[in-house]
């Protein structure tokens, strides 16, 4: 129960943190290259544990996040649920990769997922967008190792405290 | 090794549940997306949650600000005493320059007085900060610190000292999102300083660069000429500079020059920002004049004679031949 609590904490946290970073300016040159921080963290928590991601959840963390930015209500909240979608899907294979394949994996998630947007942006007749945002998987894809290394240290301790509380 | 076998991910079953619930979410993200496309319910939503959200939005920029007040404090003592002097020197041209204004207004405003118009010099501005956050995919829209509580309304003019920034487009209680002139959706009238050459300057996403289309091939215009507002439209109030022309080129069609616009405003730095206070009247094209003559229903229903339209086609050439 303790340990539910204290992963439940960490995956709110995770979320808020990755809604900031997802406002946080960049320098102009590198705003288009900013890697999409909730998919990461949502990708990361529904490879973990099967209970704590569904794609209603994921819906959830979208629409919030579509609220925070203002564009169109339901946009982040359709592309997230079907990246938690596949997410889930391939759960059992994606879980053993070695680390370079997960992070091909999540490369892949984050291309459809832009793939995704630029088509919502099309139908709602907004400008496309700009051609150096096609790399932001790529960078998604390059700091994954490192967000799955950071969030599991985070996951582990906590699961270590409170197995040694209770 | 055996794993547990109550927690082992399912492959293949409750798959068929799992795509039901898919597209059932997907549904509603459309039925969402398409509504708020239509009736603009997120600003109503964003409006009404106003109070949690904004908070976030200044958690968001505090980095950036941080940074920003760190440079400040670390920048050298030789640079900020030469910024100084810099500043000094800006503001005593600038306070010549408003010496002399002051006479040409207060002589413009008797002539106005003579005129029986009414003065339209009196400029009322609010002061407004930005709030450094990125809202969508690209960087054209800004966030400012006041909002409908401060009394700023939707359509008003935000301007830094150096030109026009854009326009509000959405209001919070305590925060308002500002359109830049940059935005791909965004256009703004204007003249040429020089000689009162009009276009209609449209953002092209760049954050450089505005695009003015549809200028007559034999127009007066050469790159390093300034486009100012001028009023048309009724939206922003005229003489304020927009941008300086880098380039001239020809459009899609051959038929018309594009002049490539640099933006006055810095809208890449971040800073205080001034919101017009008083929005011009809305002056826009006369209304169409009304129809004149006896109604339709009375019109002959025949065509007209073969004779007429064959007197007409050899009046054209005529016609043709004597306008140069």
């Amino acid at each position: 129960m303790n340990r539910l609590h204290a992963q439940g904490w960490a995956f709110w946290v995770g979320i808020a943190l990755a809604m900031l970073l997802m406002l946080m300016p960049l320098p102009a040159m590198l705003q288009p290259l900013k890697p999409y921080w909730p998919a990461l963290v949502l990708i990361y928590w529904s490879l973990e544990s099967t209970d704590r991601v569904s794609i209603g959840l994921a819906f959830c963390v979208g629409l919030a996040a579509d609220l925070l930015n203002g564009a169109l209500l339901g946009d982040q909240a359709l592309r997230l649920a079907v990246m938690v979608f596949i997410a889930l899907r391939f759960r059992s294979r994606l879980r053993f990769f070695p680390m370079w394949q997960q992070s091909l994996a999540v490369f892949l998630l984050l291309l459809n997922n832009h793939v995704l947007q630029a088509l919502i942006r099309a139908f709602a007749g907004d400008p496309a967008m700009p051609a150096l945002s096609w790399l932001s998987p790529a960078v998604g894809a390059a700091i994954w190792p490192f967000v799955f290394l950071l969030l599991d240290d985070v996951n582990t301790r906590l699961r270590g405290k409170s197995a040694g509380a209770g | 090794m055996a794993l547990p076998q109550k927690e082992s991910s399912p492959i293949f079953s409750d798959a068929t549940a799992g795509t039901l619930r898919l597209i059932a979410y997907l549904a509603l993200a459309a039925i969402l997306m398409v509504l708020d496309h239509r009736n603009g319910w997120l600003h109503r939503v964003r409006y009404l949650t106003a109070a949690a959200i904004v908070p976030i939005y200044k958690l968001a920029a505090a980095p950036a600000d941080w940074v920003h007040g760190a440079s400040t404090a670390f920048t050298q003592r030789s640079a900020l005493i030469d910024e100084n002097r810099q500043l000094r020197e800006a503001l005593m041209l600038a306070q010549a320059r408003l010496n002399r204004m002051d006479a040409v207004a207060h002589q413009n405003e008797r002539l106005k007085h003579l005129l029986d118009t009414q003065h339209l010099l009196g400029m009322h501005a609010q002061l407004a900060r930005l709030i450094d956050v990125q809202l969508g995919p690209t960087r054209d829209r800004v966030m400012l610190n006041v909002g409908a509580d401060e009394g700023v309304l939707v359509g008003q003019v935000v301007i830094d000292s150096h030109g026009v920034m854009g326009q509000i487009v959405e209001t919070l209680p305590h925060a308002s999102v500002a359109m830049l002139v940059v935005d791909p959706d965004h256009a703004v009238p204007v003249m040429l300083a020089r000689n009162g050459l009009r276009g209609i300057a449209h953002g092209t996403g760049d954050p450089d660069q505005l695009v003015v289309p549809n200028l007559p091939l034999s127009s007066d215009i050469k790159p390093g000429d300034q486009w100012v507002t001028s009023g048309l439209g009724g939206r922003f109030p005229a003489g304020f500079p927009v941008g300086t022309i880098t380039e001239l080129r020809h459009g899609p069609s051959g038929m018309f020059l594009e002049a490539l616009v640099k933006p006055a405003a810095e809208l890449q730095r971040s800073g205080e920002v001034l919101l017009l206070r008083e929005q011009p009247d809305p002056v826009g094209p006369p209304a169409p004049a009304p129809e004149v003559g006896p109604p339709a229903s009375l019109a002959p229903a025949m065509p007209p004679a073969p004779g007429a339209a064959r007197a007409r086609l050899a009046a054209s050439p005529a016609r043709a031949a004597t306008t140069p």
